[in-house]
């Protein structure tokens, strides 16, 4: 008994010490994404790009509350499900409460289910998870929860603003859409053909596949396909190498028209495409680069750029992560209780650095805003990526796109 | 039709690609009993050297210089690290290519980074040197053919009509009996590594524009190498030809035809069961073949495992 009662004091002693000591320390992320394996490239930039944001927008203005640092700790989960939820379990033991990722939906669907019931269970222990690229539009709907905020706009968002586009130019008759075989491909694919189907049901959809992820080595025979089947644009979600890999077949075996896109930009990928990716590469995205939209964007590209000179701001919507969570700490008051900063999370209106507003809707925890068709050139261009001559120029501009979109979330509460 | 024959020439060109990494694979195994691991790592550094030679040189130069450097350190490895390894066996020159491996893959990533390099086609081959049914072939496919031919056949008639080639066979089987004779077999062996691992030096160079240069071009094409020289016969130059050739178009002409296997299943008489959702078998039944194009060669291999151990054209067991 005596043991037993010893024990409880050294160890409430030890949590009162722990609880004081992190109380001083920095609020730390936890950036789980690949930083190794064929997508270590897109990995390594929104490390770099998240590391830039903590510093540049809050640790240099004298940081959050009273004077409390972001701190960005990286894990490389290795584009696998399996791997994240050891990296989670390891950055929660670490006393970790914000859980940032964004590359793979399949990813962001096993984490936020491991969170979701990692919070149920620890209600002394929760985190947030601050998904800041996954797109699969199930996170925002079926499988939604509390502790969920997703700052990219879905892919269904996207390619509602994509086919008001595509539906306004008129040479387009034919459409093939290919994408990766997993849990965001099938998702863009579906809402291609939805989409296309409602805005322009005279447009004939002549292919519709999935490829493995990451294992294809050679794109050709599905160029091949798509050029036999006299498409006159391409769809993809593809991302990485894969997008690459697809682009580059698909130009080189004579294809022609538009390959409208979500992720052919920086990472490598717009240095590699160069000149032939001109007038083809299309590009949906939140976030202008070219021109660039106001002097707080600018400063912030500059900066970026003088610390990372071969860097690129590819995923600029890692400042609104960094920035919003810093707001809805302050207005919180608190780091260490996730539930009221996700409750100042919920429904807040913040200022971009674009100039325009971003809404967190409050039904599902889905960022809503300006979406942009952009395209690859060498011309116009401020801020090329990939140490290049090229970048993307915005074309057009949907306002607060896909603003009063239904959702299937039904969200349970704390 | 027309399509076939376009298929039959893609296909052809990554398989040649392949037989070049599998070729120098193949001559390294035969000869030292050692699966080099680091194989694939060596024509990673071909596509980084050629990609960095061709920004000041041209990609001529790239194609030249590039092979030669990446044959030297294949020397210098074989010379100073697997030979001391060697003595106390097989399982520790395993060990010792495996850290080769990942060290050449942290070492490219330090130097270049991890994004995809901006290495392009020669501007002399970028066009179209003709299409078939409106599916155009472009030049530098039909130079990669021309030069993985090149280099079969000259790498056949070294090794079956040359005094080298005779040496260095004699040198496989009887080491002893050819130091004897007066031949510095140690040297024939570092040669040949070199020789071999410039080999995956040049299908980088060339392969590097087209199929992309990154830091995960290695692990990406690593495993299919060795799929690759089990299914031909290990150390068989000739078995490494057709297994590559076949797996080439294997992998093509499944990805070129959506091909369902409920249609393979129904042709021999099996029909789907009335509501798939509710089958265990659902995955199977809406599986086609471009979805499992890139595992084929796997089934291929344990196929070969079962039937024929020693592969295609090995002898190994004989």
């Amino acid at each position: 008994m005596k043991k037993l009662t010893k024990l409880g004091a050294v160890s409430a002693l030890s949590l009162m010490v722990a609880a004081s000591a992190s109380f001083a320390e920095n609020i730390k992320i936890a950036f789980i994404d690949p930083l190794s394996g064929p997508f270590a490239s897109t990995g390594t930039n929104g490390l770099h790009q998240f590391e830039f944001a903590a510093d540049h927008m809050i640790n240099e203005n004298g940081g959050v509350l009273d004077g409390q640092m972001f701190e960005i700790v990286a894990f490389d989960n290795k584009i696998s499900p399996k791997e994240s939820l050891i990296q989670l379990q390891v950055a929660i033991d670490q006393g970790i409460r914000y859980i940032a990722q964004g590359n793979s939906s399949g990813v962001a669907n096993a984490l936020t289910e491991a969170i979701n019931k990692h919070n149920r269970r620890n209600p002394d222990d929760r985190v947030l998870f601050l998904n800041y690229a996954a797109v699969d539009p199930a996170l925002t709907n079926d499988k939604c929860n509390f502790w969920h905020f997703r700052f990219d706009a879905n892919a269904d968002i996207k390619m509602d603003a994509l086919t008001d586009v595509m539906a306004k130019n008129e040479d387009i008759k034919k459409v093939y859409v290919i994408g990766q075989d997993y849990s965001f491909g099938k998702a863009v694919a579906a809402a291609a053909v939805r989409d296309l189907g409602s805005k322009r049901p005279d447009i004939e959809i002549v292919g519709n596949e999935l490829h493995p992820i990451g294992k294809v080595k050679d794109f050709t025979p599905y160029a091949r396909k798509i050029v036999s089947s006299g498409a006159d644009a391409v769809i993809t979600g593809n991302w990485g190498s894969d997008m690459l890999g697809l682009g580059k077949s698909v130009i080189e075996n004579g294809f022609t028209g538009p390959i409208y896109t979500y992720y052919a930009a920086g990472s490598g990928i717009t240095g590699a495409f160069g000149e032939s990716g001109k007038g083809v590469i299309r590009l949906v995205a939140q976030g202008e680069i070219n021109p660039p939209a106001t002097d707080a964007a600018k400063a912030f590209y500059d900066g970026f750029l003088a610390k990372y000179p071969d860097g690129n701001v590819d995923q600029s919507r890692i400042s609104n992560v960094i920035g919003m969570l810093a707001q809805a700490i302050e207005e919180a008051g608190t780091a260490e209780d996730v539930v009221q900063v996700a409750y100042a999370l919920e429904g807040m209106e913040y200022d971009s650095m674009w100039g325009g507003k971003i809404v967190m809707r409050e039904k599902d925890h889905q960022a809503i805003q300006n979406v942009h068709i952009h395209a690859h050139t060498d011309e116009g261009i401020t801020y090329a990526y990939d140490s290049s001559d090229f970048g993307i120029v915005v074309e057009s501009t949907v306002e607060m796109a896909a603003m009063d979109s239904p959702t299937t979330c039904e969200m349970k509460r704390p | 039709m027309d399509l076939i024959l376009v298929n039959l020439i893609d296909g052809l060109v990554t398989g040649l690609l392949l037989f070049m990494l599998s070729a120098g694979l193949t001559l390294i195994f035969s000869m030292m009993g050692v699966l080099n691991f680091a194989h694939a790592s060596f024509y990673m550094l071909g596509a980084y050297f050629g990609f960095q030679i061709s920004l000041a040189l041209g990609f001529w130069m790239g194609l030249l210089i590039a092979p030669v450097i990446v044959g030297l350190m294949g020397a210098a490895v074989e010379r100073y690290g697997l030979r001391r390894v060697h003595q106390y066996g097989h399982v520790p020159e395993l060990i010792f290519t495996f850290g080769l491996a990942l060290l050449i893959e942290e070492l490219v990533q330090f130097v270049w980074g991890k994004n995809q390099m901006p290495y392009d086609i020669p501007d002399i081959l970028n066009f179209t040197a003709f299409a078939i049914a409106g599916n155009s072939i472009p030049a530098y496919k039909i130079f990669m053919i021309f030069i993985s031919v090149a280099i079969f056949i000259g790498l056949l008639y070294v090794l079956t009509k040359t005094r080298v080639g005779m040496i260095i066979q004699a040198a496989l089987s009887y080491p002893r009996t050819v130091e004897a004779l007066g031949h510095n077999v140690p040297l024939i062996f570092m040669g040949v590594f070199g020789v071999g691992t410039a080999l995956a030096g040049v299908a980088g160079v060339i392969a590097g524009p087209v199929l992309g240069t990154f830091p995960g071009m290695a692990f990406v094409l690593g495993s299919i190498v060795f799929v690759t020289i089990v299914i031909g016969g290990l150390g068989s130059l000739w078995g490494a030809l057709v297994a590559s050739l076949l797996i080439g178009w294997i992998t093509t002409f499944a990805k070129s035809y959506n091909i369902a296997m409920s249609d393979v299943l129904g042709a021999v008489g099996i029909s789907p069961p009335a509501n798939l959702d509710d089958s265990l078998l659902r995955d199977l039944w809406t599986v086609t073949s471009p979805q499992i194009a890139d595992i084929l060669p796997y089934i291929l291999m344990v196929l070969i495992l079962i039937f024929r151990p020693s592969g295609l054209f090995g002898t190994r067991n004989s």
